[in-house]
């Protein structure tokens, strides 16, 4: 199995490599996509089937630091992520087929689209700390390229830079985290580690720089500025893989240390992953809201459900550490299955954005409207993603929304102060974040697919090929399946809940009646999706028939009613911007600041009346913004340090050696 | 035999609700009449608007897409389901255990997601700002929603609304501080999804202050009638949802004889007569309020759920 997956990984290393060889000469001669596609769907299938077989496999090849070798290893926890990982690198690469045909610069997407996939699987079978963090940063690297493809658009350098940059961040913190994991010994390996670390002193430390590492690519408020900045600028089945696929990396490497490597956790831990959760839930879809760009939305949207499974992960942590394995279990499966569930629909609306953004060149919701006349297969889908993401019965997300929900409610008996009032305000935030997601993607969907279009570039549209509208229906298919048949996947889900929440596994669902979901006791709380979706089909269809049978048949079009007044022309219609300003005023004024101004001409003037907005940032104000003036200031003082001549230099570097032995010999 | 008494029931249930919604907005409409010293349309009425709106055709705009002609179908499934599973006259229906109280208020925000959606269809301003306002609403009304779902399903140690309304109607809960929040959030919530009055003019089309007629200003015909049907059945998923969870009395347990179930059906008539007056005299003596004035008034609501909520937690460990 380990073999086969290395395997598939070093061919897709070769095959960018060959294709950054030829991309100066004729970058299209090799079909990457499809390839990627063909190695995807075998890493995925062997993927599942060691999360069936769900045993461990380990392997060390003689790479990488000579006394350490490159261990990888395979478990239950990890062929869960690796089929995400590669499910989600098949259907981007199959998107990509007709996607990528009118990328402008195929030479700067090609070599680097498969060297991120392979990143992204060699850092889930990663065996050891050296392993994880090399595959880290390459997999971190290759995306900045991608991110960089149209580096000359408006902005994207600029997200690149960030991004860099928080990448770099990220990565210091979990380096940190595994040096301390491994001791002065240096057992580098997770085996080891695993057996060194159960009772560690610094435990709580390396959790805290863990949630920061992972954390920070996973997009937590407040690491998750570059996340909206970078994700929307890399093409849209880049988009796809970094939204959809590289955060639940992030979660993976967050569940491995937290849930496997330190070793048995204590209460308070969980209070950060869950307050953070908690807040990044809210706090990503209130910035969702008000986006008119529809990638960064998604992006946003994308960072609420970041905090919904941290949410989920910081219950498990509680319940874990209070030794109720059954609630913990509960918990981890709706962590999980939300990390599964999100994959799919947020590479589904990904992928919508990208057809909108290829048919239309537009990806401003402002200049859209009216293509659900003209893309009829895209909108489809994209309604599909958008009623999944707000967690609309029958389809997959109300899962485990719903799981989460009922996570919340096991957890009175948690014997922590703190956490009893933890637990309900974060059941809160996660109530208000549901809501939220609903008036998020009603707007979305509803400015950019129903209404008249509101530019020539929408009116003109016309529908994206096969490979492209294929990828969208099967993954809208998938998120009906998901939601009316969600035991399967939550039995699936067994291995790795076993693995990670100390021992229990939710009750096998699919052996339940009607495959009903169970997740503790029938008495407490079940649902069932596919009942709800056969009554909901059944009773739209007998209304269809009754009114076919008893009402009057006959249509007639006519000019839209409009209280009398309509207006053909389509800037009368709202607007992204006033569809959000009710929520802007309710929630934004406080979050952001928002104040609106309306300059009236006095009376008998003839100027124009002006209204205005303005919106604050407040984490990159007060946070990001010192930190960058403070960097720069102090460059800004050391820049003549580079201009000395080579006597001072030379007394520089003297002077360093001097103190550094001082210090080493004052540290023995 | 059982398995097809309780189909029957179940079925019963699905009709009852159904044939009663709109007796239930005739009721609250000739109430408020009658208040208003005027005589008031019969209360048949509402069943006359529904047959002249399915006999008319339907006109379209003529850019409206399938979205706009499916919707008001799908609006009145979910609803329709929604309604389906709350307890009337009796607790413990057939279908009860494939979808709890939180299932049913998502059902419930899949109907309004389609309902706005039909509202920004067509492109008209009013539709747009219809929909803008209720999903302002709605992300205000469905967490203080849930908060109360949280309270009773903590009180029960369980989410299926039948065993909260078994163990509110058949144990002693006794007088808790957090019920009765949440009852008071409950009704607030109440008013404002089914757009009454303060929250909502079910009566006005004056254009600045409308929300739910707003977005459904292009319907017509039979489309409007499965619009209007849907509206009244969550008028009376609300009220039976107050009746099951506040007010269990005279409610058939599973398994008991047809008497009790008649005793059932009595009862739940009165509850919704009872509550349908209720609403009509509470609509007549207040005003509607400003459209951010809603913000207020359904904070309020969140905060008094979760309160309730807290109070709970905070109190299990006593």
């Amino acid at each position: 199995m380990l073999p086969a997956a290395l395997g598939a990984d070093a061919v897709l290393l070769v095959l960018g490599v060959v294709a950054g060889v030829t991309s100066r000469i004729r970058p299209r001669w090799l079909p990457i996509y499809p390839l990627c596609a063909i190695i995807g769907a075998f890493a995925a299938a062997l993927a599942l089937a060691a999360l069936l077989n769900g045993g461990v496999e380990t392997m060390v090849l003689p790479l990488g630091v000579p006394w350490i070798g490159a261990h990888f290893r395979i478990d239950p926890l990890a062929a869960l992520f690796l089929a995400i990982v590669n499910l989600g690198g098949c259907a981007a690469s199959v998107y990509a087929i007709g996607y990528g045909r009118h990328e402008t610069s195929p030479g700067r997407v090609l070599p680097f689209y498969p060297a991120f996939l392979a990143g992204m699987s060699l850092v889930i079978i990663a065996g050891d700390a050296f392993t994880f963090l090399v595959s880290w940063e390459f997999m971190s690297l290759m995306s900045w390229a991608l991110v960089m493809a149209h580096h000359k658009d408006r902005g994207n350098a600029f997200a690149g830079y960030v991004y860099l940059v928080m990448a770099s961040f990220g990565s210091l913190a979990l380096l940190l985290a595994f040096g301390l994991l491994a001791g002065p010994q240096g057992h580098y390996d997770f085996d080891t580690m695993r057996s060194v670390a159960a009772q560690h002193p610094l435990a709580g430390l390396i959790l805290i720089l863990a949630l920061i590492g992972a954390g920070s690519k996973a997009g937590l408020v407040p690491l998750h500025v570059w996340l909206p900045l970078a994700h929307p600028a890399a093409p849209s089945h880049v988009s796809a893989l970094m939204s959809g696929v590289m955060t639940k990396v992030a979660v993976y490497a967050f569940i491995r240390i937290a849930f496997d490597l330190v070793g048995a956790p204590q209460w308070w831990w969980s209070v950060p992953v869950l307050t953070a959760g908690a807040v990044t839930a809210v706090i990503g879809l209130l910035y969702a809201v008000l986006q008119e760009d529809l990638k960064r939305l998604l992006a946003y949207s994308t960072v609420e459900n970041l905090g919904v499974i941290f949410m989920g992960l910081g219950l498990a942590l509680a319940f874990k550490a209070n030794h109720m394995p059954q609630a913990a279990a509960l918990a981890m499966t709706a962590a999980l299955l939300h990390a599964v569930n999100h994959a799919t629909f947020k590479s589904l609306l990904f992928f919508g954005a990208g057809s909108v953004l290829f048919a239309t060149g537009e990806r401003n919701l402002e200049a859209l409207g009216g293509l659900i006349r003209r893309m009829p297969a895209t909108s489809f889908a994209f309604l599909a993603g958008a009623a999944a993401i707000s967690a609309l019965p029958p389809l997959n997300g109300f899962v485990s929304e719903w799981l989460m929900f009922q996570a919340v409610l096991v957890s009175p008996d948690l014997p922590q102060w703190v956490l009893k009032f933890l637990v309900p305000a974060s059941g809160a935030m996660l109530a208000l974040a549901a809501a939220l997601a609903a008036a998020c993607f009603v707007r979305a969907f509803g400015i950019a697919f129903l209404g008249r279009p509101r530019s020539p570039a929408a009116e003109t549209a016309v529908e994206v090929d096969r490979f492209q509208t294929g990828t969208m229906l099967v993954l809208a298919f998938v998120c009906l399946l998901g939601g009316i048949l969600p035991g399967f996947v939550i039995d699936a889900l067994g291995g790795p809940v076993q693995f990670a929440a100390g021992g229990q596994h939710l009750p096998m669902q699919a052996s339940q009646p009607w495959l009903t979901l169970v997740p503790i006791s029938a008495d407490r709380s079940s649902y069932n999706g596919l009942i709800v979706f056969v009554f909901i089909a059944f009773s739209a269809l007998i209304s269809a028939v009754a009114i076919r049978t008893f009402a009057s048949r006959a249509v007639r079009r006519a000019p839209a009613w409009d209280c009398g007044y309509p207006d053909g022309r389509p800037v009368t219609q709202y607007t992204a911007s006033s569809f959000a300003q009710p929520l802007r005023r309710v929630f934004g004024s406080v979050v952001f600041q928002a104040r609106e101004t309306v300059e009236m001409p006095g009376p008998g003037e003839l100027g124009p009346a002006r209204f205005s907005v303005t919106v604050r940032d407040l984490v990159w104000e007060r946070l990001y913004a010192p930190v960058a003036w403070a960097v720069g200031r102090v460059a800004d003082r050391l820049n003549p340090l580079q201009f000395l001549t080579i006597r001072q230099y030379l007394s520089l570097v003297f002077a360093a050696l001097v103190v550094l032995l001082v210090v080493v010999s004052l540290w023995r | 035999m059982a398995l097809i008494f309780d189909s029957l029931v179940q079925g019963l249930q699905m009709i009852l609700v159904l044939a009663l919604a709109p007796l239930l907005t005739g009721l609250v409409r000739k109430v408020k009449a009658r208040l208003l010293r005027r005589q008031g349309p019969s209360l048949i009425q509402p069943y006359r608007d529904l047959l002249r709106l399915i006999r008319k055709e339907a006109v379209v705009a003529e850019n409206a897409s399938w979205l706009f002609r499916a919707a008001p179908y799908a609006i009145f499934a979910a609803t329709w389901v929604a309604a389906a599973l709350v307890p009337t006259f009796a607790s413990g229906l057939l279908f009860s255990w494939s979808a709890d109280v939180i299932a049913i208020v998502a059902l419930l925000g899949s109907a309004r997601f389609f309902l706005t959606l039909a509202g920004m269809d067509v492109g008209t301003s009013f539709g747009g700002i219809g929909s803008s306002r209720e999903v302002m609403i709605a992300s205000l009304a469905e967490p203080a929603m849930l908060m109360v779902v949280f309270t009773l399903s903590l009180l029960a140690h369980s989410t299926q609304l039948s065993t909260i309304s078994q163990l509110i109607s058949f144990s002693e809960v006794g007088l808790r501080v957090s019920l009765a929040m949440a009852l008071i959030a409950l009704i607030l919530v109440a008013l404002a999804e089914n757009a009454r009055i303060p929250v909502d003019n079910p009566a006005t089309h004056l254009e600045l202050t409308m929300v739910h007629e707003a977005m459904v200003l292009e319907y017509s015909g039979r489309h409007l009638a499965m619009i209007e049907i849907g509206a009244s059945l969550k008028l009376v998923l609300y009220l039976s949802l107050i009746g099951a969870l506040f007010l269990p009395l005279g409610m058939a347990a599973p398994g008991a004889g047809p008497a009790a179930y008649l005793v059932g059906l009595g009862a739940y008539l009165a509850k919704l007569a009872l509550g349908g007056v209720l609403l009509g005299m509470f609509e007549i003596s207040i005003a509607k309020m400003r459209v951010f004035r809603v913000p207020e008034f359904l904070g309020a609501a969140l905060m008094l759920g979760f309160l309730a909520t807290l109070l709970l937690f905070v109190s299990r460990g006593l």
